[in-house]
């Protein structure tokens, strides 16, 4: 390169401050943020959140599509520039010590990062070589990470023709080449189908079993109830709620029941109903004619149904679900995850679709 | 499967013990390192080549192409005969096909850049530069490949360099040179631009006036006076000289070290603005 001062290594400006102590914090927590911002033009993508993920725990941030989570997620690794607020990795500041950051905080995003000119062996050797191993202890730690990932058979095919679930497993392979103490897991099984959902949880459950910490985004209440130790749900760049998943999971009941009128413009006169029953408020489904009622109890679902016949409402059909987030969202902000639910909050008439003209006539 | 009907319970938060996350960190990448890594990237860049060889179609037809073309086309008007214009135009056809090579670079970088990759070389601790200086270290190969096709055309149609074997050979490695250093201007748009296409736009329109608005095909005297002297201060213009000097006379002149000083300005400017404009990127 050339010679004269200018760095080419690494243009992150760490030169200006005190000197860096050399190891990060032994005992504060893995991830502590504070009033963290984000602005894309006039949009606050992420609109201070504060965050605080212990070591050794697993801690889902939770929120559906635009919330922020992945913005978020951005800037903690370094990816994208902090706009306002402070956020440590084990101590390192992110903004001013990003290669320090780099060293410790592996990252597995929502689209596999992985190159797709390569087989699946060439992508873990390149990302060792990268990470500074010696050729061969490179080699090793592909053909040992394949094995562990269920991808020695097709370890020698270039990623093109590797399916949704392959990819994202050596995607994750490739964030633990260097066994850093803190992954960052963005979305992980977004898209995925079941089995392969399945598969990605129990391998995020090993990696936990390993000690290492995860901060995992999804938009899943179910994933972040099967990984997580402690889920942030954000919205609009907020933070709206913290705690456990059973903490959680008791703010918006253990079940729902999802039911669909007959005659839907009785939805008012069976909310009414519902309402003197179990004293809580069901949430209208954006299509007509639907109610969703959280429950405490699977039990109390005949109480609604005998409840609606004696009112003689007629219901055309009836299902009983896990609560979804947008039942997590309602009980915690009180109001829909729909971006035009402002507008909409005022309004109780059933919300039909104007861009839909179709199913107004379904 | 079994495992996702029944799956292991999460080991409970106070029987883990967590990854000691002391490890000595270090606070910038040293040298040592980000040669190491340019190399990693050099062969990645390489692996690529291999799957896509179709990635060498500009720097293998246009020479044949090319330096067929401009012989038989200018070489009566300008020098009377195809013969006497080969010295002439071979050294601007090296210089027009590693200026063409170099536009590939940043076209091609642009395009890597939009895919998921990018976003784990960034997230790793590594030297911003590697991920730009591999790809060129491996695009080494494509500008060898051009030159040593344009003088195999060139001696097969009758080009015999006065300069001898060393001679040539030092003009090739100049030309190599050169397309390595402006590849640095189309590697920094490459970083700068939205899209692939308007990186080629870009390239395009700086290629053109650099190539044709040099003393690589027609003598400089037949020009107007503001022309020439733009020709004149035009690096092109004294790589062109250059590899003139150096094939047809076999010597080592004042041209050439203003050729290398050109490179060298161009590479201390561009690669800082392209590794400046990488790392703040997205």
């Amino acid at each position: 390169m050339k010679p004269g001062g200018v760095r080419l290594g690494d243009m992150d400006d760490t030169t200006a401050l005190p000197l860096p102590a050399r190891h990060p914090d032994r005992a504060g927590p893995a991830v502590s943020a504070h009033g963290l911002v984000k602005t894309f033009g006039g949009l606050r993508a992420v609109d201070g959140i504060d965050l605080e993920v212990r070591r050794g725990e697993v801690f889902g941030v939770l929120g559906p599509n635009g919330a922020g989570k992945t913005t978020m997620l951005r800037m903690l690794a370094t990816l994208l520039p902090i706009d306002g607020g402070r956020a440590e990795i084990f101590g390192v500041d992110v903004a001013s010590r990003a290669h320090e950051v780099r060293q410790l905080v592996g990252v597995t995003g929502q689209y596999a990062s992985v190159d797709e000119n390569l087989t699946a062996r060439e992508n873990l050797r390149l990302f060792g070589r990268l990470q500074g191993l010696p050729s061969r202890r490179a080699k090793a730690t592909a053909t040992e990470l394949l094995g562990s990932f269920g991808l020695e058979e097709a370890a020698d095919r270039t990623i093109a023709q590797f399916s949704g679930g392959m990819r994202r497993r050596l995607d994750l392979a490739a964030s633990l080449i260097t066994r850093p103490p803190l992954i960052f897991l963005d979305e992980p099984t977004t898209g995925l189908d079941p089995r392969t959902r399945g598969q990605m949880w129990d391998t995020i459950r090993a990696l936990v079993a390993d000690g290492c910490t995860v901060l995992l985004t999804t938009q899943y209440l179910d994933e972040a109830d099967q990984l997580a130790d402690r889920i942030a749900v954000i919205d609009h760049g907020r933070t709206v709620a913290e705690g456990t998943p059973d903490e959680l999971k008791s703010s918006v009941g253990t079940t729902t029941l999802q039911l669909r009128l007959t005659d839907r413009d009785r939805v008012d006169d069976a909310a009414d109903v519902v309402r003197r029953l179990l004293g809580e408020e069901p949430v209208r489904t954006p299509e007509s004619g639907g109610l969703n009622v959280a429950l405490a109890d699977a039990d109390r679902a005949g109480d609604v149904l005998i409840a609606l016949r004696e009112a003689e409402l007629s219901v055309a059909s009836v299902s009983v679900a896990k609560p979804t987030l947008d039942e997590v969202f309602l009980a915690l902000t009180g109001r829909p995850t729909d971006a035009d639910a402002e507008t909409d909050a005022s309004d109780d008439t059933p919300r039909d679709r104007p861009d839909h003209p179709t199913q107004e006539a379904s | 499967m079994a495992s996702t009907l029944a799956p292991a319970p999460l080991v409970p938060a106070d029987q883990r013990t967590p990854t000691d996350p002391v490890r000595d960190l270090s606070p910038r990448v040293s040298l040592r390192e980000t040669v190491s890594q340019t190399l990693a990237m050099a062969w990645r860049a390489t692996k690529k080549m291999r799957r896509n060889p179709e990635q060498f179609f500009d720097v293998t037809v246009q020479p044949l192409l090319f330096t067929a073309m401009f012989a038989y086309i200018f070489g009566g008007a300008i020098s009377g005969d195809v013969a006497s214009y080969l010295p002439i135009v071979i050294p601007g056809v090296l210089a027009q096909t590693a200026l063409t090579a170099c536009m590939a670079t940043g076209v091609q970088l642009r395009e890597d850049m939009d895919k998921g990759v990018f976003d784990r070389f960034k997230s790793l601790p590594i030297a911003r530069i590697a991920p730009l200086a591999g790809p060129m270290v491996a695009d080494l190969l494509r500008y060898a490949t051009a030159a040593v096709l344009t003088v195999a055309v060139g001696l097969a149609m009758g080009f015999r360099p006065g300069g001898g074997f060393l001679g040539t050979l030092a003009g090739i490695a100049l030309t190599v040179v050169a397309g390595w250093s402006l590849a640095w201007i189309f590697t920094w748009l490459g970083t700068v631009a939205r899209t692939a296409q308007s990186v080629q736009g870009i390239s395009m329109m700086i290629m053109f006036p650099l190539t044709f608005l040099s003393n690589a095909f027609v003598p400089t005297s037949t020009l107007p006076g503001w022309l020439e002297a733009f020709v004149r201060v035009n690096p092109v213009s004294h790589v062109v000289s250059a590899v003139r000097d150096l094939m047809n006379d076999g010597q080592v002149t004042g041209e050439v070290g203003w050729a290398l000083l050109g490179c060298a300005i161009v590479v201390a400017v561009f690669a800082p603005l392209a590794v400046r404009s990488y790392s703040r990127k997205m």
